[in-house]
């Protein structure tokens, strides 16, 4: 194996990259790509597309669901926080104010709700991007570098049941895309 | 009603002929210390910031050996510059969150081109705000007990009081701003990334980029959470002023038990914010020259939102007046009569011509669209809300019920050099930002402009045509 250019080297397919001109291009191959039946690929650009989600048969993320769990958590946990303090713990008279003084109660629950929700939108995003990740296979394509600048690709993996490196190369390039190329783990 | 209509299109949002590798290029290159060599500006600014930093931290230093009496605080003024400052600071880092979250929400996509900015602003803004809390309490090896952590007393917080409300709101505001902040800073990570020419910085962005790869199935939840943040933190954001205006409100010091606190807060909030980030956009695109993208446009829009929430603040000046009057209180009508014309009128007069008399001038097109007189009128805004936390903070509490220990309040220097070296503390972090992070959020930018939109590319859109030239021509 040599140093310089070990990626040619590693026999392990992970796709087939296909590079396309402009969003139009590549929202239209997304649609033929989804069309034909592919499950495993991604469409790669430097920001949102604008109805790609369709374009690419995903369903809704279920990102929503995960904040909602976590907003619970901070609402109920936020009242048996204070109420347990406040109440039963070691409840104090404070100026003769109830000690389970609900109205005082709110600002706290609504902070600990906002917080945890933000922890859930965060983390939960991470965690459904499958983020932190450092090592991508497609990091090995030099061309991918401008997906973050300029370039747009839409990557049909190998571990799609209708894989075929020949043939997934020859649809994609039937399909309008500038330039294509094997990507090695 | 008349069929005919004309198509009036937005001016384009990016200026100049730009496509997206010339967008790429003019941001994510600033932050690569090879290609654009640190200025000898930088460095000159980064020393005096660092020595104004080191001014902080003595001072912190000589107020944890020495005690809360090395500030000017005597009875009955027991709260001096440490909250003025605070409210201040905190107030400033609200217009990055209004910028990056509410303009979000209600689609204004001019936001793209100061939100990175802004929200930068507010995280340094409120890391400056939460020194005061932070380092006034005078014991400060129990400061521990403003959380509820189990101690040697079995005792927890009083979450009856506003200040521990305080606690909770400043800490979920600087948590929540931050990791905005960082999920908008992960795609334009990546593309620094993929572009940086030495080792180190690309071992350090890839890092930090978590391994993004701008596949469409990453920028769904991606675009989902960064929905759902901005949802969150514009409650959030109006919840913090409101909060920091329950310290006074919730108390029964006249002049402070108002209910008009909090929104008169959260508007004199928003427009110091904006004028904050008016001082340091300036300067900054025009020693990055980024002008194309944070254009005379954007000036004119924060000088809009800042003549409205001026005119806010200046109604609920009024308002105070009104009320003192028409409750009949005596404290009430005592202690807004001493504002404008007692002991501290200097200082009321002073907030007035800052906060209301000089940003009529926005009222004139001209003006708002004038670099020099947005900058000058911004650093005098800001003058005059530091000015109205001071009326506030210590013209209630110089004259109290009692006239036998009203006395006058005068700050010693360690408030003065505590409250400058807070600058330190800003500039440091803001330069380093400037320096290190890309400024503008690069993949936004990209995402408002015509190119980015799958129609653009059918030539025979009509539609699209009519749009395109005429956005050219508002262009030139």
């Amino acid at each position: 194996m040599s140093q310089s250019n070990p990626k040619t080297e590693n026999p392990i397919v992970f796709g087939v990259l296909a590079e396309f001109a402009n969003p139009a291009d590549l929202l239209h191959a997304a649609e033929k790509v989804r069309d034909a039946g592919y499950k495993k690929f991604d469409v790669y650009s430097p920001f949102p597309i604008h109805g790609m989600d369709d374009a690419m048969g995903l369903k809704p993320s279920k990102l929503g669901w995960i904040v909602l769990g976590h907003a619970l958590l901070g609402f109920f946990g936020a009242i048996a926080l204070m109420v347990w303090t406040s109440s039963i713990d070691y409840p104090i008279n404070i100026s003769g104010k109830p000690f389970l003084n609900a109205p005082a109660f709110v600002p706290v629950i609504f902070e600990l709700t906002v917080l945890l929700s933000a922890f859930g939108a965060v983390f939960g995003m991470f965690f459904l991007n499958d983020m932190p990740k450092h090592h991508n296979p497609l990091f090995n394509s030099e061309r991918f570098d401008r997906v973050t600048d300029d370039k747009m690709f839409v990557c049909i993996e190998s571990s799609d049941i209708l894989f075929d490196a020949d043939k997934t190369g020859a649809f994609l390039k039937e399909i309008g895309a500038t330039h294509t190329e094997i990507v090695h783990d | 009603m008349s069929s005919n209509y004309q198509y009036v299109p937005e001016p384009a949002l990016v200026k100049g002929n730009h496509d997206f590798g010339s967008v790429t290029a003019m941001i994510a290159d600033l932050c690569d210390t090879q290609k654009n060599k640190t200025p000898m500006g930088w460095y000159l600014a980064f020393g005096v910031s660092n020595i104004l930093l080191l001014v902080l931290l003595v001072s912190i230093g000589y107020l944890f050996w020495e005690g809360t009496g090395i500030w000017g605080l005597q009875t009955p003024v027991g709260w001096g510059w440490a909250i003025i400052n605070f409210v201040w600071w905190v107030g400033i880092g609200h217009a990055g969150t209004l910028i990056s979250a509410i303009l979000f929400l209600f689609r204004q996509n001019w936001r793209t081109a100061i939100n990175r900015f802004a929200e930068a602003m507010t995280i340094f803004a409120v890391m400056c705000a939460l020194v005061f809390p932070a380092i006034h309490v005078g014991r400060i090896w129990v400061i521990y007990w403003v959380f509820p952590i189990p101690n040697q007393m079995y005792m927890w917080p009083n979450f009856n009081s506003p200040l521990l409300w305080d606690v909770f709101a400043v800490s979920t505001y600087f948590t929540v701003s931050l990791l905005f902040w960082f999920v908008g800073l992960v795609p334009d990570l990546a593309t620094v990334r993929d572009r940086v020419t030495s080792n180190l910085a690309k071992k350090v962005y890839g890092f930090l980029s978590l391994g993004w790869t701008g596949g469409n199935r990453q920028w769904q939840h991606y675009e989902k959470s960064y929905m759902i943040l901005a949802g969150l933190a514009t409650p959030l954001v109006l919840s913090v002023h409101t909060i920091v205006s329950f310290d006074f409100a919730v108390s029964i010091i006249p002049g402070w038990h108002t209910t008009i606190f909090p929104p008169y807060f959260v508007a004199g909030a928003i427009f110091s914010g904006f004028a904050m980030v008016q001082t340091l956009s300036i300067v900054a695109r025009k020693i990055y020259k980024i002008q194309d993208i944070m254009t005379d446009d954007h000036m004119e829009k924060m000088n809009i939102v800042i003549i409205l929430t001026g005119t806010m603040v200046g109604f609920a000046y009024a308002m105070e007046f009104f009320i003192a009057w028409y409750s009949g209180v005596e404290y009430e009508k005592f202690i807004f009569m001493q504002r404008a014309l007692g002991p501290y009128a200097w200082a009321y007069w002073i907030m007035i011509v800052c906060n209301v008399v000089f940003p009529q001038l926005f009222w004139f097109k001209k003006m708002r669209r004038s670099v020099a007189v947005t900058f000058v009128l911004s650093i005098i805004v800001n003058i005059g809300m530091w000015f109205e936390r001071f009326v506030i903070t210590v013209t209630s509490l110089s004259q109290d019920y009692l006239p036998s220990s009203w006395s006058y309040y005068s700050p010693t220097m360690w408030d003065v050099l505590t409250y400058v070296g807070t600058f330190g503390l800003f500039f440091t972090m803001f330069l380093l930002f400037l320096r290190f992070l890309p400024i503008v959020a690069i993949a936004e930018i990209k995402a408002v402009m015509p190119q980015a939109d799958p129609h653009y590319y059918h030539k025979d859109h009509e539609h699209g045509k009519v749009s395109k030239q005429a956005s050219k021509q508002i262009a030139e």
